[in-house]
């Protein structure tokens, strides 16, 4: 049984980082991962107080929220691998190979 | 236009916001400039912190005026903590919505970073609490730890840079601190003050001699005029008090009242008695009776039903009360009475300003008409001449602004002869210079007193014997006949015996104008 993941993406309107880190985001959850997941995209200018409540400073911010731990990776995500090891992805391939 | 002078014609332009952190309005010149941010720099332990927070406490509580604080450092939990030991109860001022920490802190299960970014959730964030508060001021506690948190200090400068421009689009007034390396090196690391260029102040904490000595310094206020150079500042649990030197002689007044130096004889040789609101230095080396005088000048206080405030650094409670029972003066009694209040301290318990903090509120407390300081010199040891000028210009100032009498006691290092008022840096400040000192005439050790100086009033110029008895002092006759007794070995003049006797029967008579060599 996969386990269900839910995730933030904290943008700033239309950067081009924002722009990137969804695009480069969306491609690794459509392949490389194979779970079910909830991705919610946050606008930090539209929607400043949910930036606050989950005090992030920097745009582009990745959340992992569940499962837990929570994690964050800031910046446009241009590094799959960090990516996937933030989202603990790797680690759970490693084990289903032993 | 000059630039130390504050002219409120020229300072149309900019408005500033009152800080009420004492002594900071001063040498401001009004306050913080409106709608802009003002970089507040120092190395670590200097104050920042405390000046951040006390300028939106007293936003608050002073003016109603919310405030954000913004924190990198510092959980919000600990911010709370920490300045309620200055009594400030910032929990009550968020739960009446007046404040809102932000909390900026890292992170404590950490972050990764990978690729660009920039700090737009923070820069929305800070504008949407200024928004949702009405706030007018805001605190940003410390910058520095920003460039900590992320590896990238291109971003995080250009970053500044837009949080700076997006504060002064929305005109709110801020204190930005800023963790600097040196105390006398560049404004702050990281280049910050590049990007903060309006208004610029340093925070130092240098060793002195032996000592901590803390002073702010306005580097800058653009567009505006300021006092100029260090003043020295305490920390206590009053927050933070800035002794803005220059600018505490202005409000003196000046009375003709006189007040009873407790013998009779020294009243008489000043003319009638003390200035009350004077400052009277008693110089002279140790045993020449100067904590006699301080004594009798207590003593008279009590009986004339005013409260007096002594602060001794060179001897303990129960050394004093022996001495003074010596001279029949009973320093318990007056103390039960509340008229008395002895202060002991060991110079080198504190610094300087924690000495002159301590003096203020002692005084702001007991509101004595009196006070004595037993002695200045024992503060002055380990300081430099500079600073304690300074601090002996904070103390007169302070004792003649609440019309108090003072008398303070300076030990001299010889005990014969001419000392030169090496303390010439502190003798030009009080008004009066009562000189004791040792003399030796025919094999034998006397003591000599003299009226040096008494601003504003006739005073007797002759050098008179000072005879310490049971019962306190006794002042003779002046050594006529005698020459060069400053010097402390005299040489006898030939005189007339019949002017002499002359002299001698007006002497006993009274002592006045016509009296002078």
């Amino acid at each position: 049984m996969k386990k269900a993941y839910v995730l933030k993406l904290y943008v700033a309107g239309n950067t081009p980082t924002s722009v990137r880190a969804l695009k480069t985001l969306n491609d690794i959850l459509e392949t490389e991962f194979q779970g079910v997941y909830t991705l919610k995209v946050i606008d930090v200018l539209k929607s400043p107080q949910l930036a606050e409540e989950d005090k992030i400073l920097a745009t582009p911010t990745l959340a992992k929220i569940l499962p837990p731990p929570v994690r964050k990776i800031i910046g446009d995500l241009s590094n799959r691998d960090r990516v996937l090891i933030g989202l603990d992805l790797l680690y759970e391939e490693l084990e289903e190979h032993d | 236009m000059t630039e130390d002078h504050y002219d409120p014609i020229n300072d149309r332009g900019i408005h500033k916001i009152r800080t009420l952190i004492e002594g900071f309005d001063d040498i401001s010149h009004g306050g913080l400039p409106v709608g802009r941010t003002t970089l507040v720099s120092g190395t670590s332990g200097t104050g920042k912190t405390q000046i951040a927070i006390q300028f939106i406490y007293n936003g608050i509580v002073h003016f109603n005026e919310p405030s954000i604080l913004v924190t990198f450092e510092e959980s919000p939990a600990d911010i709370i903590k920490n300045a309620y030991s200055f009594g400030w109860d910032l929990q009550k001022l968020i739960d009446d919505g007046k404040l809102f920490i932000l909390d900026a802190s890292p992170d404590p299960e950490g972050q990764d970073v990978t690729g660009d970014f920039d700090l737009s959730a923070l820069i929305e964030r800070i504008q949407y609490a200024i928004r949702k508060y009405r706030a007018k001021r805001v605190s940003i506690d410390s910058v520095t730890a920003v460039f900590q948190q992320y590896d990238a200090v291109g971003v995080v400068r250009r970053e500044i840079f837009r949080l700076v421009a997006r504060l002064k689009q929305i005109g709110v007034t801020t204190i930005m601190t800023a963790e600097r390396v040196e105390e006398y090196g560049p404004v702050a690391r990281f280049g910050v003050e590049e990007f903060v260029s309006d208004n610029v102040i340093i925070l130092r904490n240098a060793l002195e001699g032996e000592r901590r000595r803390r002073t702010i310094e306005i580097l800058k206020m653009r567009g505006t005029t300021h006092m100029k150079g260090e003043f020295p500042f305490t920390m206590d649990t009053e927050g933070i008090s800035i002794f803005p030197l220059g600018a505490m002689q202005l409000t003196q007044r000046s009375s003709n009242v006189r007040v009873s130096s407790g013998v009779t004889r020294l009243d008489q040789m000043c003319g009638g008695g003390f200035f009350k609101d004077s400052i009277i230095l008693v110089t002279g080396a140790t045993g020449t009776g100067k904590t006699l005088l301080v004594s009798k000048f207590l003593e008279n206080a009590f009986l004339s039903h005013d409260r007096s405030l002594l602060f001794a650094y060179e001897e303990s409670r129960a050394q004093l009360s022996r001495n003074a029972s010596s001279w029949g003066i009973n320093f318990e009694e007056m103390e039960a009475r509340g008229l008395l209040k002895i202060i002991c301290a060991y110079p080198e318990s504190a610094g300087l300003e924690d000495h002159l903090q301590i003096m203020k509120r002692e005084i702001a407390t007991f509101k004595p008409s009196r006070i004595a300081i037993d002695s200045l010199s024992a503060l002055a040891r380990g300081v430099s001449n500079n600073s304690f000028r300074q601090f002996v210009i904070a103390v007169t100032g302070f004792a003649k602004q609440e019309e108090i009498t003072g008398l303070f006691t300076n030990t001299t290092d010889q005990f014969m002869g001419s000392h030169s008022i090496t303390e010439a840096h502190i003798s030009t400040i009080t008004d009066t210079i009562l000189l004791l000192q040792y003399v030796e005439i025919r094999g034998e050790m006397s003591r000599a007193i003299n009226v040096f100086k008494m601003r504003g009033s006739w005073h007797d110029k002759g050098i008179r014997e000072y005879v310490i008895t049971d019962r306190g002092v006794d002042i003779k006759d002046s050594f006529r006949g005698l020459e060069r007794i400053i010097s402390g070995s005299p040489t006898r003049i030939m005189v007339d015996e019949k002017s002499e006797l002359s002299r001698i029967v007006q002497g006993m008579q009274s002592i006045g104008p016509d009296e002078d060599l």
